[in-house]
């Protein structure tokens, strides 16, 4: 079959690949029919994310059909057509059964790498490095799920695909992200980053109860589509001074809650931190560029809540924790507990409460998807968010 | 807690060692298999790293042969002529110890029963071929050893409290000497149980064997760990988490 597979930093191609089969009793193939590249692929194209190797297929954002399935799936039938969660998740581990998917016990191989470096691993992830599995992902034309009897959640038929998919990672995503902030009614929540998750965060966030939403990007498209479709008030970072802006609009009291939606790569706008960060990763002395986490933290109120769903790594250098202590912050993170929220966010799709495929701008084919990690990267051509049709 | 404690005294080595031999019959041989491949390997790489192995080859070649280890001799250590007992090939110095345990969240009586059954190890321990039970505490085993070879021993049950411990150690005639207990301990409500397991053994290969097994990552507790994670895979989800 054909699969994008990962050979170095910025080097990307489709390859001809062995088609995946069942390993073990709880197993599913799924036939892809569409799947889509993450902004946390870019830190796999960007070469930030250790124990890559080359050949190793990416993709964790799926959906398709039930081709084959292991002997002891009861819960599946072939022909069903279902969206995949990018967590693997046992179902029956103490973190499981607390509702915690992401950091289910049992479903990484390679689980001692993971305690090296974090002190104990997290779940499984499809396409995300060896650390976290080594499971081949989903930008390709099968895949193998495991644990399917407790991942997958089956489509109905009335819906289409680009409904629907996103609700294997970048709606949770969101969705947390704003959960995470703890709000009480008219909240008012700033968003870092208004890429896909952002987006879905800015629209998270009325959902439960947000008073004012205010979304922070340099992007024009991004910006312009966090107001129209997020109704969320915009600033750009590259015009404005993000902190004295939103003391400006907040009273000078700050956000009740911030969102880091950016992670790893911040890009910064020449400020003397950001130009820090830069200098320290590219010459290997930092793992994370951070600016985004330093303002959010900086700008976020007292008592305030500082929701990361942006990925970071390693070990982060100038992480303003004294300002994090003293306005007694809460910080709250982690991979998203996607199954979690797989039938409440179902549930509002198929109400026509939101449509998720507003963020699309690009359809492609699998071919085209190395050019398209090139275009999603350089935010060419008002990329925000590409789909791919294996 | 009610642990099995390991605890052997000091020991006098018998007249083997008097002769200038200070390594076991099974090192011995272990030792020139392992040179004998490492020097062939190394030799075949002509280059930097090739020539140094070459050279660690050339020097187990050399102690399998005369039967004396030089670094044995500066550690002090001498598992000669102490194969046959236990408390000899473990006492002191001369045994690897490990230490490991995990949280399962599983019923106590569940995991006992499983354990219990020894023919179930190999199926997470994953350099055990097999466990073939002769009496009801008696047991013959066969497992991986390095360089390709295997190694048998058999284990006899010595203590054993239902839900709680079981212990074990190996009786005569066995390649590996070794004891070792797995203890269940009830973690607290709706937290599953504790699982621990304290092994000692006399490797084959000596602590050398043991201390080259660990350059390469192979060590005896990282083993036992994840060992134990298979386990806790396999009783939790009935499967062992696989990427290919």
């Amino acid at each position: 079959m054909k699969a994008l597979c990962w050979f170095g930093t910025n080097d990307v191609r489709v390859e001809n690949v062995p088609e995946p089969r069942i390993l073990n009793a709880r197993d599913a193939i799924v036939r892809i029919s569409l799947t889509a590249i993450c902004g946390s692929d870019l830190h796999l194209y960007d070469g930030f994310i250790p124990t890559m190797r080359r050949g190793d297929i990416l993709g964790h954002e799926f959906m398709g059909e039930v081709v084959e399935l292991g002997a002891e799936n009861a819960k599946l039938e072939l022909g069903d057509r279902v969206v995949v969660p990018f967590t693997i998740s046992c179902g029956r581990c103490f973190f499981c059964e607390r509702d915690l998917w992401s950091l289910c016990d049992n479903s990484n191989p390679n689980a001692w790498m993971a305690e090296k470096v974090y002190g104990a691993s997290p779940s499984g992830l499809f396409g995300y490095s060896h650390m976290m599995g080594g499971y081949p992902g989903g930008q390709a034309e099968y895949a193998r799920v495991p644990f399917a009897d407790v991942g997958p959640i089956k489509i109905p038929d009335h819906l289409t695909d680009e409904q629907v998919l996103f609700i294997s990672d970048i709606f949770p995503t969101g969705y947390m992200a704003a959960e995470n902030c703890a709000m009480t009614p008219g909240d008012t929540i700033a968003v870092w980053g208004c890429g896909p998750v952002g987006q879905f965060a800015i629209k998270s966030a009325w959902m439960l109860g947000a008073g004012r939403v205010i979304a922070i990007d340099r992007e024009p498209e991004r910006l312009a589509m966090a107001a129209a479709h997020g109704k969320a008030e915009i600033l750009n970072f590259d015009q404005v001074d993000v902190f004295h802006a939103l003391k400006d609009m907040t009273g000078g009291r700050g956000p009740d809650a911030c969102i880091d939606a950016v992670g790893l790569e911040a890009h910064g706008s020449g400020t003397w931190d950001a130009v820090y960060d830069k200098i320290k990763t590219t010459t290997f002395l930092a793992t994370d560029r951070l600016s985004v986490l330093r303002q959010a933290i900086h700008a976020c109120r007292k008592g305030g809540t500082v929701s990361i769903p942006g990925v970071y790594g390693g070990f982060l250098d100038k992480v303003p924790l004294g300002a994090a202590f003293n306005k007694g912050l809460t910080l709250r993170m982690g991979q998203t507990h996607v199954q979690r929220y797989l039938p409440v966010l179902l549930e509002k799709i198929d109400r026509g409460e939101i449509d998720p495929s507003f963020v699309i701008t690009h359809r492609i084919k699998l071919e085209d998807a190395p050019q398209a990690y090139e275009t999603f990267k350089n935010k060419q051509d008002d990329c925000i968010k590409v789909v791919v049709k294996p | 807690m009610d642990y099995m404690e390991l605890q052997f005294p000091d020991d006098t080595r018998d007249a083997a060692v008097a002769s200038g031999r200070n390594i076991s019959d099974v090192e011995r041989w272990t030792s020139l298999a392992a040179g004998a491949a490492m020097a062939a390997y190394g030799l075949s790489k002509r280059r930097g790293t090739g020539w140094m192995l070459a050279a660690l080859g050339g020097m187990l070649l050399q102690r399998g042969y005369s039967g004396h280890c030089n670094v044995y001799h500066a550690m002090g250590v001498n598992t000669a002529g102490a194969r046959s007992d236990t408390r000899r090939a473990l006492g002191g110095s001369a045994g690897i110890v490990v230490d490991e345990s995990v949280t399962i969240n599983r019923p106590i009586e569940e995991l006992y029963h499983f354990w219990r059954n020894l023919e179930n190890l190999p199926r997470f321990m994953r350099h055990l071929e097999s466990v073939e039970r002769v009496t009801d505490t008696l047991s013959r085993w066969r497992a991986k050893g390095p360089a390709g070879t295997t190694v048998e021993w058999n284990a006899e049950i010595i203590n054993e409290v239902r839900n709680q411990v079981i212990g074990w150690k190996s009786i005569e005639g066995s390649d590996v000497v070794s004891a070792g207990s797995v203890n269940f301990d009830d973690a607290g409500v709706g937290r599953g149980t504790h699982v621990r397991v304290r092994l000692q053994y006399s490797p084959p290969g000596g602590k050398l064997g043991a201390a080259f097994a660990k350059l390469f990552g192979r060590d005896a507790a990282t083993e036992i760990r994840e060992d134990l994670r298979r386990f806790k895979q396999l009783v939790e989800t009935g499967e062992i988490a696989r990427n290919h």
